[in-house]
């Protein structure tokens, strides 16, 4: 059937509507465009602000040595930059795995019962917390009955600050797993658990794996949790018992200190925290998605 | 070898539906038997329940008894173990997304633990011959994703999957209704091939595929079995009027 044959229609209204319906696309698709520029244009400035200002003050020294006293050229952020590795290590080591048995628990155990929506309930006000509750709440925890401060804390706040984002993005994921699948393994005889663990989870594991990098990127910059927690220092520490150097920590008293040196310094931190978090997620990406199959996901 | 399948008192509920209400039959071991009946019957309730899928969804409850070769699979076996001896294809193919082909075939013994590799070799290959699927895949088996094939030959790698782990009875849910017609007269080759090895349950809205392939038929209306005999007989000379209505296609 031509178009436009279906009523009876002059050839020039005809064009008309054409043209009408083409300019409606145009101007939807200038919008999508548009919005996508916008969301763009916040990262792209602040990335390149970030290496505007703190690019030159980066050398081999930034990355090897510890902070010089002030009036001392030279020193860098290495502590803080393996303390940073060390804490969100131990937050990942700890967040991650609970996280994802919470969000295992609710979508495939706790559906429409009492302790589910608690859960689900508590996980999102957790969400909401300040960071800086967080950092109180750990402090109170742990560091006040230890009576020192320590990375083992500092690792413990970020790790609770992971928990309900890895735990939804879990549930919300494993919902999206066809009940054909789960049918076809419970049909092999397949236990329950291991069909969660080798066919649920598996099958998931993209939209897992990407909560769990956001998890991972929204601490990673925080500041606040680690004040009461790791506390930060000056010199070369691995000792978790021990309060331990992180790089937000760093440019945050570099950035409000008075010293221009201190500031070059923090905002050289500040580029090499943000290169450092789209490195890990780039990485994990990488590594997640080596292996797939032809036609898969 | 399969083995026969008595049902005594068969009644399964979803939440306050009747759906099954006092299933008497007897399948014979190594045939093939057609279940026939316009939607919603509950025929494809009565294959859930010959391996206890019905139970998993948490509103369904089924009551009687099932003798599978003598054993009471509702009395004294878990589902898990049940699942193991009845294979099961569905009307959908649905083969695991993240597998490869190979590892489709190997899931049912891989995943409960089943290591020997040549072992796996060897049933993967078996499986995968007996569904007719072997020639198509076999320089593939690695690299592809078991969802990267076309639907018909998805279908053959499901029941090769189910194959794997050397069931006694195959249950088969309208295992060919999501087919064009080629690949349905492959399935129907299958089948035929099949039941000399095992006892195979089809479900089919298609009263020629079930006079092609079964020797036996039921014939299911409204949670009830109406008749169950020989095939000839049910299609050639049904014994009750609700029967003969439908396969000469007055209602349903």
């Amino acid at each position: 059937m031509k178009l436009g044959t279906r009523f009876p229609r002059s050839a020039t209204m005809h064009r008309l509507h054409e043209l009408r319906r083409s300019a409606m696309n145009h101007f939807v698709t200038g919008l999508a465009v548009f919005s996508t520029v916008l969301v763009l244009v916040p990262l792209v400035a602040i990335l390149g602000y970030l290496i505007y200002k703190g690019a030159s003050s980066l050398n081999l020294a930034f990355f090897t040595h510890v902070p010089a006293p002030v009036g001392d050229p030279g020193g860098g952020m290495a502590n803080a930059i393996v303390g940073s590795g060390v804490i969100l290590g131990l937050a990942s080591l700890i967040g991650i795995p609970v996280g994802i048995a919470a969000g295992v628990y609710l979508a495939e155990y706790g559906r429409g019962r009492i302790l589910g929506n608690l859960v689900r309930f508590t996980a999102d006000v957790l969400n909401g917390v300040p960071a800086i509750v967080m950092g109180i709440a750990v402090y109170a925890l742990i560091v006040a009955k230890q009576h020192h401060f320590s990375g083992f804390a500092g690792g413990v706040a970020l790790a609770i600050m992971m928990i309900p984002t890895v735990s939804r993005t879990t549930e919300e994921m494993l919902a999206t797993v066809p009940h054909a699948i789960r049918e076809a393994a419970l049909g092999l005889g397949i236990p329950k658990w291991r069909t969660i663990l080798s066919i649920s989870l598996r099958t998931a594991s993209p939209g897992i794996i990407t909560g769990c990098m956001l998890a991972f990127a929204r601490v990673a910059g925080e500041t606040a949790p680690l004040l009461f927690t790791a506390f930060g220092n000056q010199f070369w520490s691995f000792d978790l018992n021990q309060p331990i150097a992180a790089l937000p920590l760093q440019i945050y008293v570099y950035a409000v200190s008075p010293y221009d040196e201190w500031h070059r310094l923090a905002w050289a931190g500040a580029l090499v925290l943000i290169v450092m978090i789209m490195g890990a997620v780039t990485l994990v990406r990488i590594f997640a998605n080596r292996g797939a199959l032809q036609g898969g996901h | 070898m399969g083995v026969d399948i008595r049902v005594e008192n068969l009644n399964a509920w979803y939440g306050n539906t009747h759906t099954l209400q006092d299933i008497n039959l007897h399948i014979p071991s190594n045939h093939a038997t057609a279940l026939i009946g316009p939607s919603g019957c509950g025929k494809s309730t009565f294959v859930r329940c010959l391996n206890r899928m019905h139970e998993t969804n948490p509103i369904a409850r089924a009551e009687g008894s099932v003798l599978m070769g003598g054993l009471d699979i509702y009395k004294d076996a878990t589902p898990v173990e049940i699942r193991r001896r009845v294979g099961m294809v569905f009307q959908r193919p649905n083969p695991f997304p993240t597998m490869s082909i190979y590892d489709n075939v190997a899931s049912g013994l891989k995943l409960n633990g089943f290591r020997n590799k040549r072992m796996l070799d060897e049933v993967v290959e078996r499986s995968l011959k007996q569904a007719a699927l072997w020639e198509e895949v076999k320089d593939d088996l690695r690299k592809k994703s078991g969802a990267s094939i076309s639907g018909g030959q998805q279908q053959r790698l499901c029941i090769a999957r189910a194959l794997a782990v050397d069931p006694e009875v195959l249950l088969m849910d309208e295992p060919a209704s999501a087919l064009d017609p080629v690949s349905t007269a492959k399935i129907e080759d299958l089948i035929f091939q099949l039941k000399t090895q095992y006892t195979i349950v089809i479900v089919t809205h298609n009263m020629q595929q079930a006079a092609r392939v079964a020797a036996n038929t039921g014939f299911f209306l409204n949670g009830k079995l109406v008749e169950f005999g020989a095939t000839t007989t049910i299609f050639t000379n049904p014994h009750d009027k609700r029967t003969e209505d439908y396969i000469t296609g007055r209602f349903g």
